[in-house]
């Protein structure tokens, strides 16, 4: 993975940024020990890190538009940064950078589920913004894997999903406003607690922009009512295409679930070993869920079962109570652990029409034995979202570079058959090298127009998501 | 111009010397003066897959053809997006391009969201001839930025869309509207509040003519089951419309045929639903004859009133929502106003989606 050579010029100029930057914000709000700034070296895509040259730690959108300004001035460039959570890199800084973090930025600001929206500054975590409002039964709908640490900042700014988003959509779907500080530490304030901001959909655009087009300080969700219940039904199918048919034909009879997860052999074993939950030993297992009162849930399933059926199921299990419903979610919540327990993995985020779903699944197949690489599948079916975890030695020399080369087929793959290279996850520096796979240089060039408008010195996040050389010239400012 | 495919458009653009007045049908939406560039030639359905609820068209296709392909197969465009020649005395053919151009969303945008939420991806051609593509045809996709949003309600002031792709949804097995009779307009707004609020999946929340409307929709026990439920949470004089009698009922709500064919100024305002009577009480404070009807639980106000009355109606509203004059005529613009910062950013994006200017007739 390449990275930019950092600006020798800035990294000679540290102590005076530091400064500058220490006498607009409170003492405690910046950091420049190198054993501090330590933690802040990487995200979750952990194979790649960068000690940044200081960590900024405002509590108001002044703190950041203060901090912001400095930077803009010194030339440095800025990483963006909520929990860290991100898999594709978002938040992994460069040395010549400032790691600006919202951590501390975690206020509700308004709740009005009359109005159903909450403001909510954009530290604050995914899971506690339903905190904030489930006691008057409402709920943020938008949930990451990781929604117990991930922070509404770096949601908006990766567009994120979920298992549940097959039903309720994904960020950009519940977000009605933003208060955004550009570069420049101009603040800018889009939508509201009303439906479709004027002018042009600029709420759109920044929300799965990656950090680069500004730095949300607040943001305005769209919260729901809870539903009187949900449950979850399990089933064993012979083989992952008898699988793929029947999630097929359960959207195409017009059910729509909550949830369809996917998962193969490889997968199934794994959680199996580590969460016990009582899988039934077969080549590919779904689990659905549907929400309603227990009469709805009833109509629901017995459709969906009615389906399945038609499939030859191996094992078809609806859950009985709570306990149960627990236990058929807990291998497939587990998933990613269970893996990590026996292997080191890449997980990959692609998606693709669900009707290529066999086809993808076969050619996986065959790259895996190419590679002599194990490859486990558990994913999002009902919206084609796969998440292929390739498994490697980390300490075996050359295994991480076949793993990526791996990684790189599989999503040209999902290009080809008409998807694309990040479902949820984002480009990241992860995938910023294969968007000439997905775009031709038009296409790349209007995106990076649009960073042109809102960061026309190209600080904040400057070496994601576009291939280096396609940003190169935009970078050298 | 009427160019037949992406390449001629590409070629109109590039040797145009003068503004162009972009137009799918020109059934809906806000037109300034110029030459008529007319998408009405780039036709077809390129690709439909059921299963994947995935429509992909040319945005030159009629809409009435892209729902006639749908409901072949039992589905839809979950927005449902209105046809406003009645109101806005047009004719014409309204096509997808248009629908998307406007971000044209009806009542179930309070369930599934905005024609925008539907849209998985685009191609355009923007003002220096260049064709763009952005998104793709599946329902998550974060690759890059995502310029399917920025050109949704755009209106053509960036670029012309050459195709779409769509999200769409089953048609469900049954659906019914209670209507409650005897409602202030306070106490009907706070009906359709407290149905949203509530579990029961409500796909369509309306105040009209001093009815309360409230659709539901899915698998016929569930929507029984619901209607009980909705029924009983609110007092007051319920009846329930089932099928193609309930289908008719927000059809006339999502066209605003109460106010076709009347005279005034016509505007569409978007408001935090429990504001939703703030414009009204000042129009009635103001002595300013008017009648309003809300959809969206109350965050869509549909509003006849004489021309002339724009300051009013926009100071009513503050920061707290935005006005949209549709018909009529008169000194305040048609488009809301916007924030300093906001308009920065929207002339940047249009000096570079559009530096000759080409496509400033769409401002309005």
């Amino acid at each position: 993975m390449d990275m930019p050579v950092p600006d020798a010029a800035i990294l000679s100029r540290k102590a005076a940024i530091v400064a500058r930057l220490r006498a607009v914000l409170p003492a405690d709000a910046v950091i420049d020990d190198p054993a501090e700034t330590r933690a802040y070296e990487c995200d979750a895509l952990s194979a790649y890190r960068a000690r940044p040259l200081a960590v900024v730690l405002p509590r108001s959108t002044a703190e950041v538009a203060a901090a912001l300004r400095v930077c803009w001035e010194e030339g440095v460039p800025v990483v963006p940064r909520g929990a860290g959570t991100s898999l594709a890199g978002g938040s992994m800084p460069s040395e010549d950078s400032v790691v600006l973090g919202i951590a501390r930025m975690n206020a509700v600001l308004e709740a009005d589920c009359d109005n159903r929206y909450i403001r909510v500054q954009a530290g604050r975590t995914n899971l506690s913004v339903t905190g904030a409002v489930e006691a008057e039964g409402f709920f943020y709908a938008p949930d990451p894997s990781s929604q117990l640490a991930c922070a509404i900042g770096g949601n908006i700014a990766m567009n994120s999903g979920g298992a549940h988003c097959l039903k309720y959509g994904v960020t950009t779907n519940n977000l009605l406003g933003v208060t955004l500080v550009q570069m420049d530490g101009t603040v800018v304030s889009i939508g509201g607690p009303f439906a479709d901001a004027p002018g042009l959909d600029l709420l759109g655009v920044i929300c799965g922009s990656e950090g680069q087009l500004g730095v949300v300080t607040e943001a305005t969700l769209r919260i729901l009512p809870k539903p009187e219940g949900a449950r979850p039904v399990l089933m064993g199918f012979g083989s992952n295409e008898v699988a793929g048919a029947c999630v097929a034909d359960i959207i195409k009879a017009g059910l729509l679930p909550v949830a369809i997860e996917f998962m193969d052999r490889p997968c199934i074993r794994a959680c199996e070993a580590f969460a016990h939950a009582g899988y039934p030993d077969c080549e590919a297992l779904l689990i659905i869920e549907v929400e309603g009162s227990p009469a709805e849930i009833d109509e629901q399933l017995a459709a969906i079962t009615v389906i399945a059926r038609r499939h030859d199921p191996v094992a078809l299990e609806e859950a009985t109570d709570e306990a149960h419903a627990k236990r058929i979610w807990l291998g497939r919540k587990s998933a990613f652990g269970a893996m990590g327990q026996i292997n080191d993995y890449m997980c990959l985020d692609g998606t693709i029409p669900v009707s290529a779903l066999p086809q993808v699944l076969r050619r996986i197949g065959e790259l895996s034995r190419d590679y002599g690489l194990e490859v486990a599948n558990v994913f999002h079916a009902g919206d084609g979202n796969m998440h292929p975890l390739i498994l490697y030695d980390a300490n075996k020399p050359g295994d991480l570079e076949r793993c990526e080369a791996m990684g790189a087929d599989i999503l040209r793959l999902c290009v080809e058959v008409g998807g694309c290279l990040t479902g949820e996850h984002g480009v990241g520096i992860e995938k910023r090298d294969l968007m000439g796979v997905q775009y031709r240089p038009a296409d790349l060039e209007a995106q990076m127009r649009v960073k042109d408008v809102f960061d026309p010195k190209w600080l904040l996040n400057p070496a994601k998501v576009f291939p280096l050389e396609a940003s190169a010239a935009r970078r050298a400012g | 111009m009427r160019p037949a495919d992406e390449a001629e458009l590409s070629e109109a653009i590039r040797g145009a010397n003068g503004p162009l007045v972009v137009r799918g049908g020109g059934t809906r939406g806000l037109f300034g003066a110029g030459e008529a560039l007319d998408t009405g030639g780039i036709t077809g359905v390129r690709l439909y897959e059921p299963a994947a609820l995935t429509l992909v068209a040319a945005a030159g296709t009629p809409l009435a053809e892209v729902e006639a392909v749908l409901a072949a197969e039992r589905q839809r465009l979950a927005f449902e997006p209105a046809d406003l020649r009645g109101l806005l005395e047009r004719d014409g053919v309204s096509t997808i391009g248009g629908v998307a151009a406007e971000n044209a969303s009806g009542p179930r945008r309070v369930q599934v969201g905005a024609a925008r939420d539907a849209m998985l991806g685009v191609r355009f051609v923007d003002g220096t001839g260049a064709v763009v593509a952005n998104g793709g045809r599946v329902m998550k996709n974060v690759t890059g930025y995502d310029l399917v949003k920025l050109m949704a309600g755009s209106r053509g002031t960036l670029g012309v869309l050459t195709e779409v792709a769509f999200k769409v949804q089953a048609q469900p097995e049954a659906e019914a509207t209670l209507v409650g009779e005897g409602f202030s307009a306070a106490s009907g707004l706070a009906a359709l509040r407290a149905a949203l609020a509530s579990p029961f999946d409500v796909s369509g929340a309306a105040f009209v003519s001093g009815q309360v409307l409230l659709r539901i929709e899915g698998m016929a026990g569930s929507v029984a089951y619901r209607a009980g439920r909705l029924r009983a949470l609110t007092a007051g004089d319920w009846t329930l419309v089932e099928g193609a009698e309930s289908a008719a009922l927000w059809r006339a709500v999502r066209d605003v045929q109460a106010f076709a064919g009347r005279p005034g100024a016509v505007w569409r305002i978007s408001c935090v639903p429990g504001e939703a009577l703030a414009v009204p009480q000042a129009l009635a404070a103001a002595r300013v004859p008017h009648e309003a009807l809300w959809d969206w639980g109350g965050g869509l106000l549909w509003l006849i009133c004489p021309e002339g009355q724009g300051r009013v109606i926009r100071s009513a509203l503050g920061e707290r929502g935005h006005a949209t004059r549709v018909r009529g005529d008169e000194a305040a613009p048609a488009l809301p106003p916007l924030s300093p910062q906001v308009a920065a950013l929207e002339a940047g994006l249009r000096a570079r989606f559009d530096p000759r200017g080409l496509f400033a007739g769409g401002r309005g």
